[in-house]
């Protein structure tokens, strides 16, 4: 059977064209690899801008970088995770591909919508990185975007504003293609409780991706009015409040990082199974600790804004609310722990990174409880105990996730394997090398060094020079992914339908799949995880009728 | 198209639902995009409240500078206008398409003279010197500067509205000429009216909101 890489739907019918046959494709599965191969460009763009701000920081004093591009590489590197990668990361790339598939359904429910949404995404990176080449530089603002900052600086905010605005706009037709998708095309028989926990974490994000993000769009092209005309909403001169936009930006980033991480968790409920062999463990508890995750989300902004003059009730409560998040989220890790419990596990690449983003992550979610805290905020605010915070959770925990997400469905992919052994020695390069990055942050960060600052006192060289050494080793642990994946689509042997022996709908068709995904559309009446003596206990014939 | 049949293990077939065509998707797909809208608009809503809290006495003095009469015009032609396009969607269901098509153009038309009457309004502060950036304003005090922000954002984005409602008319009025749209086939008929029942209610909240609170 030819796969989805020989033949295509377009939006102009039939195109002879290989490039354009990508180009316009409508089918989900190539709408992802698109974004799957733009942004991670992007994303070793941003780890290069980082590089270059760890060399800078390797001694203290100036070394080749003036401060305002320091500045300006902060933000563009900021900018170019969140907004550019990590966001829309997940969901677009894997989540494009996979939904479909793990549903039992032909495509999205709205596939022109979905290409339209990627062309939204590279309207969006085109205006964001525009500013890197006309001449007045990057925006200096960091990824936030504070006011009344972002009002006066003579950077070049205005576009990478508007370029925030539009991938906010192909985010909130991503999110809203998913909910229908979920809602009206799940196989016959497939009830919301015989979904894969990772559709379930696809959900939950959708409903965040369009509930928040419009929060954020509004607040953003008031920026850019603001800019433009004057119109003095945000600007304290003219009356405006500049802790609204505060307000504002975090009611919708809080919850942008459950967007990030929610699909992240889905990956590890999909790996865990696969390679113990069992059936998840608490496979509700789960799945509603996704929605309500998501639902706590938006209650919690305030924390970002303990020091920024609010009263302390507010405080309190902010600060209760955001206990409250760690709740479901031990809920999950739990029962990923429990799963793992006599299991018989497999230490396959996938399940290595997905091992070592529950630890990070842990040590990133524990240290955010210490920032919840109000006492503790007010000392570590703005400095790099945050800074190694969020990389511990986003870098350390989603990335990780997702990299190992990856490598899980690589075979699905590509229809081949890689090499086991590079894997494994990427991923104990990037394993050792994030903790040493990161690690000595909190540290410094304790001790007090700011956040932000191109600069630092002489005391901390020792931090930061551990830091650089780290980050030249997740780096080329980075890089020796590619490589393998590089290879393994070169020599690479073929996969089969199934190699991890995996139970759910994806891994019953061909890899890589065909244009429609399934000849017939299963009858799902199953649980997803189930096993029999370490093997998927429901099977099919080749007409997708139950023989097992 | 011939409808796909998924088996269970008992041989019984169930209805695969279709992405091509699936009227209960498009439908729900609308309502996910208005609540983005309404989350977009209640942001604006929930600035508006705080500076009317915080400046009530200067927001309900600039209140007083907008002409009430021109804008209660402007709310009867909306209310009038969901209407017609309410009765157009019933009209085609019911196969009468020509009614449907005069129906759907008047209310485009309505859509249009409440634009013209909007920029008569707009202009009438421009040329009193009032626009955001504007020296006048500026030498205002601060919740007048902010109530005619957040006056011309809001009229401004609610504009936009319906400028955009004025394309998918037309588009409406293509479509059925070319068949896209028929008795049989009007989702795309029903989201257009939904769209447009959002934007009056919009309107119909900015009016008490920014005309109503100085009277
Ligand atoms: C090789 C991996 C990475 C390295 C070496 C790295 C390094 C850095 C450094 C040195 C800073 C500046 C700290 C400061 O001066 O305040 C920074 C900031 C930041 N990083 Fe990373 N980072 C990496 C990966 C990531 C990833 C994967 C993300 C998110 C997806 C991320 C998100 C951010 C954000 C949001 C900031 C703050 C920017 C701002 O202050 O506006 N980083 N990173
Ligand atoms: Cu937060």
């Amino acid at each position: 059977m030819p796969s989805f890489y020989h033949e295509t739907h377009t939006l102009f019918g039939h195109l002879r064209n290989p490039v354009l046959q990508w180009i316009f494709s409508i089918d989900h599965k190539r709408i992802g690899l698109m974004y799957m191969v733009l942004m991670f460009t992007l994303f070793f763009l941003a780890v290069g801008a980082a590089l270059t701000m760890r060399a800078e920081l390797f001694a203290p004093g100036a070394q080749f970088l003036e401060p305002q591009t320091y500045n300006e590489l902060f933000t563009f590197h900021g900018v170019t995770m969140i907004f550019l990668f990590i966001v829309p990361g997940i969901p677009a790339t894997l989540g494009n591909f996979l939904l479909p598939l793990m549903l039992g359904a032909h495509d999205v429910s709205f596939p022109r919508l979905n290409l339209i949404s990627f062309w939204f995404y590279v309207l969006g990176v085109i205006l964001g990185i525009s500013s890197l080449v006309t001449g007045q530089g990057f925006a200096d603002t960091g990824w936030t975007f504070y006011a009344p900052y972002s009002i006066r600086t003579d950077a070049h905010v205005l576009s990478t504003l508007s370029a925030a605005f539009i991938l906010g706009l192909s985010s909130i037709l991503t999110g809203l293609n998913f909910i229908v998708t979920i809602h009206r095309l799940r196989a016959p028989g497939m009830g919301f409780f015989k979904m894969p926990l990772f559709i379930w974490g696809l959900y939950a994000t959708a409903w965040i991706q369009v509930l928040a993000t419009p929060v954020v769009g509004i607040t953003l092209l008031l920026v850019i009015l603001e800019r433009t005309l004057g119109i003095g909403i945000f600007d304290p001169t003219k009356g405006g409040d500049p802790v609204l936009f505060e307000h504002l930006f975090w009611i919708y980033s809080h919850p942008a990082v459950y967007l990030m991480i929610l699909p992240g968790f889905g990956i590890v409920s999909e790996v865990l199974p696969a390679f113990t062999r069992r059936t998840i463990f608490g496979y509700h508890a789960i799945a509603i600790s996704s929605a309500s995750i998501a639902g706590i989300g938006y209650l919690v902004w305030g924390h970002h804004m303990y020091t920024s003059g609010m009263s302390d009730i507010a405080r309190v409560i902010f600060s209760f609310l955001t206990f409250l998040v760690a709740v479901p989220t031990g809920v999950k890790i739990f029962d990923w722990v429990a799963t793992m419990y006599k299991g018989s596990i497999v230490l396959a690449t996938p399940m290595l990174w997905i091992l070592g983003s529950i630890i990070n992550f842990t040590v990133g979610g524990l240290t955010g409880l210490t920032l919840g805290a109000i006492g503790p905020d007010i000392h570590l605010h703005d400095t790099y105990y945050v800074v190694a915070h969020f990389h511990y959770t986003i870098l350390g925990g989603v990335i990780f996730m997702f990299i190992g997400g990856l490598h899980y469905w690589y075979p699905k992919i590509t229809g081949k394997l890689y090499d086991e052994g590079l894997a494994r020695i990427a991923f104990g390069l990037a394993f050792v090398g994030f903790n040493m990055l990161w690690f000595p942050m909190f540290l410094a960060g304790f001790f007090g060094n700011p956040r932000r600052y191109f600069d630092y006192l002489p005391d901390f060289t020792v931090y930061h020079q551990i830091s650089g050494v780290g980050a030249l080793l997740i780096a080329s642990g980075l890089l020796l992914i590619v490589y393998t994946f590089y290879r393994g689509l070169r020599s690479g042997r073929d996969a089969g339908p199934n190699p991890w022996n995996a139970t759910t709908l994806e891994w019953h068709i061909p890899s890589p799949p065909p244009l429609e995904n399934f000849p017939k559309i299963p009858y799902v009446d199953f649980e997803p995880y189930e096993y029999e003596a370490g093997e998927p206990l429901v099977q099919f014939d080749e007409n997708f009728r139950r023989i097992r | 198209m011939q409808q796909e049949m998924a088996y269970d293990a008992q041989g019984q077939p169930h209805p695969v639902v279709d992405f091509h065509d699936d009227y209960g998707g498009a439908k729900l797909g609308f309502w996910v995009f208005l609540m983005t809208e309404a989350m977009m608009f209640g942001t604006l809503f929930l600035l508006f409240a705080i500076y009317f809290y915080r400046h009530t006495e200067s927001y309900v003095a600039s209140s007083g500078h907008l002409d009430v009469w021109l804008g209660g015009t402007n709310t009867v032609i909306l209310l009038v206008s969901t209407y017609t396009m309410g009765l157009s969607t019933m009209m085609l269901r019911r196969g009468r398409v020509r009614a449907a098509v005069l129906l759907v153009g008047a209310t485009a038309l309505m859509a249009l003279i409440f634009l013209g009457i909007k920029a008569v309004e707009w202009n009438m502060e421009i040329s009193r010197g009032i626009y955001p950036g504007s020296g006048v304003l500026d030498a205002l005090d601060r919740g007048e500067i902010l109530f005619f922000g957040l006056y011309f954002v809001m009229t401004g984005l609610h504009g936009l509205h319906v400028i955009a409602g004025v394309a998918l008319m037309s588009w409406v009025l293509l479509l059925i000429r070319s068949g896209g749209i028929r008795p049989e086939h009007t989702i795309v008929m029903k989201n257009v009216t939904l769209y447009w029942d959002f934007v009056h209610l919009v309107w119909i909240i900015l009016f008490p909101l920014f005309y109503m609170i100085g009277v």
